[in-house]
């Protein structure tokens, strides 16, 4: 069993929701990215998603834009970052996926990458700009190295083409929250809610929504239709602004809804 | 002569092309796909396009004898396929209107688009306010100041533009913008993409509407000689007007292509936009094609002295022909085009945009390595008005 799959076993079993916080490599120096995992693993990640910097992030919002420029303004390349990951391996248990466009991995050469990030203990991968119709061009080599590839559904995903992307899920299903890129926002549309509640019900893995999600509430009430969330720009804005103890109170947030549901 | 039929359905040009977009977008580029195959089969969307062309546009454009550039290269004869009398004055308005009539087809009143120097921009406006529709053009913080004739232009036409500051602030940047904003809008809006690039349908469409170019040239100049020339030339950014030009002879393969690339301050330099002659294949924007990038993938910036030329990527089909060796790549530098750009100007009394002067100042090589009865049509793109100002400024600031 990969240990992506595992980790959401655990946290199923236990009644629990997910909570996987997405940060940006070498945002504050590739030097701290070892910390930042060990601390989000002791405020409770389910798993976490780690961003791979690239100069043309078109799902992306300012937030994460201005993170992935830090980051590679600093140097941060995706051989360091796997170099990186690999010594973390010791010291963090949780799964670590790694969220990187296309064009670094084929630049990197998609062989090697699969590799490389299999010798590095990374658990899964997250492509946004790779749908189903595309994917040929690695996925089958992720799975041969029991790499995780983490599909997306999005509101505009018809619900043949949510149950076709579910059927070929591994790890988790990623439910987008919003017709749009990631970054905060205020509140959701009640579409949303059908919408995770139909992708549930296809759905034999673990559906985790993102995009957009910021605040306990947000949290709370999107985890009564799904199993957990993935929370991105908020926490590049905490780390930023060195906001430690709302970041604990935002992952413990989860924690204290589900025990309540 | 072998028959050409690509795309493949899935939209890929051999290994290049494809649609590598946001899961968000693929039901946006599935429905385009749609639309568009039932209106190329359509007769009556076909005749609304084929009309708007002649009666707005003022198509069929001229296939013009250079008599006297012919003298001046002392080998094969050169005509001039005159895009830049078209309404707007260049090739774009050829796809803006296509794609225009598609998105009304569809029920999409709203319309995004990125632009350069800013002639798709001022195309796209035209046709929107032709046809009513809604439109917001993206584009570089840097251009807006280096084209600010044009976003008046823009304005004028009723257009919302939108300063983009992320990034380098260029076009490469203003198409992220325009994919994001399309991303979020995807339900009435239609993304009308400028070149041969972008995800599937794009590429195959912008081509089919802009190949009208290469179909008028071919009667032309089978009409008037009774052949077809030895070579047809046309400059390369992203590569729409290129891809006109060629398409409609990719089996006639006595009829060799050559496509011309900035080449900036030299192609041994970092200032250069030559992606097919200098980059390497990759991802951006939605497709795979050749990219101007680093050893990490990060995509770095072009430069040329033409805006529209001015972009790190080359549609798919272009990178596709290169590695077929069906058409050919060379490049042209910010130097030679300035000298074609005046030569023109004086012996045609023809002043050509600067995009369209790398084509020239390459038909004038190869017209010299060519004997006087063989032929060379290139693609005159666009007129040089939008760029009488900047060419002044860097002949009299002795930037040379």
């Amino acid at each position: 069993m990969n240990v992506v799959e595992r980790a959401f076993g655990l946290v199923k079993e236990a009644g629990r929701k997910a909570f996987v916080p997405y940060i940006m490599a070498g945002d504050g120096g590739l030097e701290s990215l070892t910390d930042r995992l060990i601390l989000l693993e002791k405020f409770g990640a389910t798993a976490i998603e780690v961003g791979v910097p690239f100069s043309d992030p078109v799902a992306d919002g300012p937030t994460i834009q201005r993170a992935g420029i830090r980051a590679l303004k600093g140097g941060t390349t995706l051989k360091g970052i796997i170099a990186e990951l690999e010594k973390a391996r010791e010291a963090v248990s949780v799964p670590i996926i790694l969220m990187t466009y296309l064009n670094p991995i084929y630049a990197y050469g998609i062989k090697s990458f699969v590799k490389d990030i299999q010798r590095a203990g990374v658990g899964g991968c997250i492509i946004p700009d790779l749908p189903l119709e595309e994917e040929s061009i690695i996925a089958p080599k992720l799975e041969e190295a029991e790499v995780e590839l983490i599909r997306l559904v999005t509101p505009t995903t018809p619900i043949e083409r949510i149950e076709q992307i579910a059927s070929k899920g591994s790890g988790f299903l990623y439910a987008v929250t919003v017709k749009g890129i990631t970054g905060a926002r205020n509140g959701f549309d009640e579409e949303l809610f059908s919408f995770l509640q139909k992708t549930k019900e296809v759905s034999s893995i673990p559906v985790l929504a993102g995009f957009g999600i910021s605040s306990p509430e947000q949290i709370s009430h999107l985890t009564q239709y799904c199993d957990g969330v993935v929370v991105g720009s908020k926490i590049i804005e905490l780390f930023n602004n060195n906001d430690l103890k709302e970041m604990k109170e935002l992952m413990s947030a989860l924690n204290h809804s589900s025990k309540m549901a | 002569m072998n028959t050409y039929t690509l795309p493949d359905q899935t939209g890929h040009f051999g290994i290049f092309g494809g649609r590598f977009v946001p899961e968000t977008l693929m039901k946006a580029v599935t429905q385009l796909e749609q639309a568009y195959l039932e209106a190329k089969n359509d007769p009556v969307f076909q005749s609304k396009f084929k009309r708007l062309l002649e009666e707005y546009v003022g198509r069929a454009t001229p296939l013009y004898y250079a008599e006297n550039l012919t003298k001046y290269a002392g080998g094969a004869q050169i005509y001039l396929k005159r895009e830049d009398l078209n309404h707007t004055g260049a090739h774009k308005i050829n796809n803006a209107i296509g794609q225009a009539l598609l998105a009304t087809k569809m029920g999409k009143r709203k319309i995004v688009a990125e632009t350069g120097a800013g002639q798709h921009g001022v195309a796209t406006a035209t046709v929107c306010a032709l046809l009513n529709l809604e439109c917001i053009v993206f584009m570089g913080e840097e251009d807006i100041k280096r084209q600010a004739l044009n976003v008046f232009r823009m304005e004028l036409l009723g257009a919302k533009v939108v300063s983009v500051t992320s990034g380098s602030a260029t076009l490469k940047d203003a198409v992220n913008e325009a994919l994001r904003y399309w991303v979020a809008n995807v339900d009435d809006t239609h993304y009308l993409l400028g070149s041969v690039m972008g995800p599937h349908p794009f590429p195959m469409m912008v081509r089919d509407f802009q190949s009208v170019i290469g179909s008028e040239t071919k009667q032309q100049f089978l009409a008037r000689n009774g052949r077809l020339p030895e070579a047809v030339v046309a400059c390369i950014g992203g590569g729409s007007n290129a891809m006109g030009m060629f398409y409609p002879f990719i089996e006639d393969n006595e009829v060799k292509l050559f496509g011309v690339e900035a080449a900036g301050q030299g192609v041994e330099t970092a200032f250069h936009a030559a992606s097919l002659t200098k980059g390497s294949p990759g991802v951006l924007h939605g497709s795979l094609m050749y990219l101007l990038q680093n050893e990490d993938g990060q995509i770095q910036e072009a430069h040329s002295i033409s805006a529209g030329l001015d972009y790190p990527g080359v549609g798919p089909e272009h990178s596709y022909l290169k590695e077929s060796g069906r058409a050919a790549y060379r490049s042209v530098t910010d130097e030679d085009a300035l000298e074609a750009f005046q030569l023109l100007s004086k012996v045609e009394g023809i002043i050509p945009a600067l995009e369209s002067a790398h084509a020239i100042a390459f038909a004038l090589k190869l017209a010299a390595e060519m004997g006087p009865d063989k032929n060379i049509v290139v693609c005159l793109s666009g007129r040089g008005d939008k760029d009488v100002d900047a060419v002044k400024a860097r002949l009299e600031g002795g930037n040379r």
